[in-house]
């Protein structure tokens, strides 16, 4: 269970948001929406325990989320604007790699056919188009076993086909019990699960 | 220790595949070695009076080269951010990191050693001492340069301000490691400063990854 209680964030002497609060359960999904420089990708960093909120905190289970450590710390999994991939490292070492720190005990072959990388299995990072670094940071997610995903923009350079990807494996993760904060701007892709809106 | 050696890997399999980056800090040590005899003069006399001093200086300066490959190019690539999240401590990670980084800038250079000593007509009973007091010494001066980056690690051009930071704190390691390299050219007993480095290796290799821990954690906030 992800709790926010009364989250405020000010950068400078500008108030994003304050007052914030929200729950979310096991098989929910909350929607961040707003303008662009509202606060979304602030707010999940906050989420994700990467940056402070001015105040206000933020708990998954009973802990808050910048003092997990080991397996709790790998409940929560987080994709922001960077890719998280090295350029200098193949497709298939990346996901080897992020699987490995993340606990994974999935196999990566499988799941580059289902991202259509498999014949991009062996090509460096660097020579991969936008598009296909993003299906394989996406991916690394089915890797790792993350109860909470954190997206932040995931439908950035996907094409439609991606774009239905993504909103299959959240609904799976969904169904399976998972939860997930997705940022975006086209929140209708995503609507048909009744989420919460979160509007900044 | 698994996740240990998982980073340390990946960052082995990243730095030779960049192997050009790799070279040049090598290249510079080596040039600016020979620029010394250019300078002063390339008599015996003079060259086996600096010679030492000259190896050191230039060490230092070169792994300042080395400064930006640490942590910027995780940071710009969001590898810092997921390693920050996962379920690794951030301080095992960093040792990790370093020991990577070490291994790929430092042994390299140590292994060049000896042969520019040799240039400088340093006498070959001192090079085991020379040796033994640059692994020890390099371990704090990397600690030191994962310190520079970190704290410069939300900079977009962070290498000259992170020169600034860790030279003056690398003062010790020259003036012990010269110290020890004099005394055993004069084939006097050196275990003092060598004693001295491992002290100073100790409380680096100790404290050091926590501190670049939380640098990181600010840097990137």
């Amino acid at each position: 269970m992800l709790r926010a209680r009364g989250l405020a964030i000010w950068r400078g002497e500008r108030c994003l948001f304050e007052g914030l609060d929200f729950e979310l359960g096991p098989g929910q999904l909350a929607l961040v929406v707003g303008p662009n420089g509202a606060g979304k990708t602030t707010l999940l960093r906050v989420l994700a325990g990467l940056a402070q909120p001015t105040s206000g905190r933020v708990t998954w289970g009973d802990s808050p989320v910048d003092a997990l450590a080991g397996e709790r710390r790998a409940e929560i999994a987080y994709r922001g604007h960077l890719d998280g991939l090295k350029k200098d490292l193949t497709v298939t070492e990346n996901l080897a790699f992020h699987s490995a720190l993340f606990l994974g005990r999935t196999a990566v072959e499988p799941l580059l056919a289902e991202i259509e990388l498999a014949r991009a299995a062996d090509t460096r990072a660097r020579y991969l188009s936008a598009g296909q670094r993003r299906r394989a940071a996406l991916a690394a997610l089915k890797l790792a076993p993350a109860k909470l995903w954190l997206l932040d923009e995931p439908m950035t350079n996907l094409d439609s086909a991606g774009r239905a990807l993504v909103v299959a494996w959240t609904r799976a993760h969904l169904q399976a019990g998972g939860s997930a904060v997705v940022a975006t701007h086209q929140p209708d892709e995503f609507v048909a699960h009744g989420a919460i809106v979160i509007e900044l | 220790m698994n996740a240990f050696s998982t980073i340390v890997l990946r960052d082995l399999r990243v730095a030779f595949r960049r192997f050009s980056e790799l070279a040049n800090p090598l290249l510079f040590f080596v040039i600016v070695v020979s620029l010394f005899p250019l300078a002063l003069s390339p008599t015996a006399d003079v060259l086996r009076t600096v010679g030492t001093g000259v190896l050191w200086v230039s060490a230092l300066l070169s792994s300042l080269l080395t400064l930006d490959a640490l942590f910027r190019g995780d940071a710009e690539d969001g590898s810092l951010e997921q390693l920050l999240l996962s379920p690794v401590p951030l301080g095992l990670a960093v040792l990790a990191k370093i020991a990577a980084h070490w291994l790929v800038t430092v042994l390299p250079l140590m292994c060049l050693v000896p042969l520019l000593a040799a240039t400088f007509d340093v006498p070959a009973r001192a090079l085991p001492t020379l040796a033994f007091a640059l692994l020890l010494a390099t371990p704090t001066l990397s600690v030191l340069v994962g310190l520079g980056a970190a704290l410069t690690v939300s900079l977009k051009r962070g290498g000259s301000i992170a020169g600034l930071l860790i030279l003056p704190l690398a003062g010790p390691l020259l003036i012990f490691g010269t110290r020890a390299t004099d005394l055993s050219v004069n084939g006097e007993a050196t275990a003092a400063p060598l004693y001295l480095l491992a002290a100073l290796a100790a409380f680096a290799l100790s404290l050091g990854p926590a501190a670049i821990a939380a640098a990181l954690r600010v840097g990137l906030e």
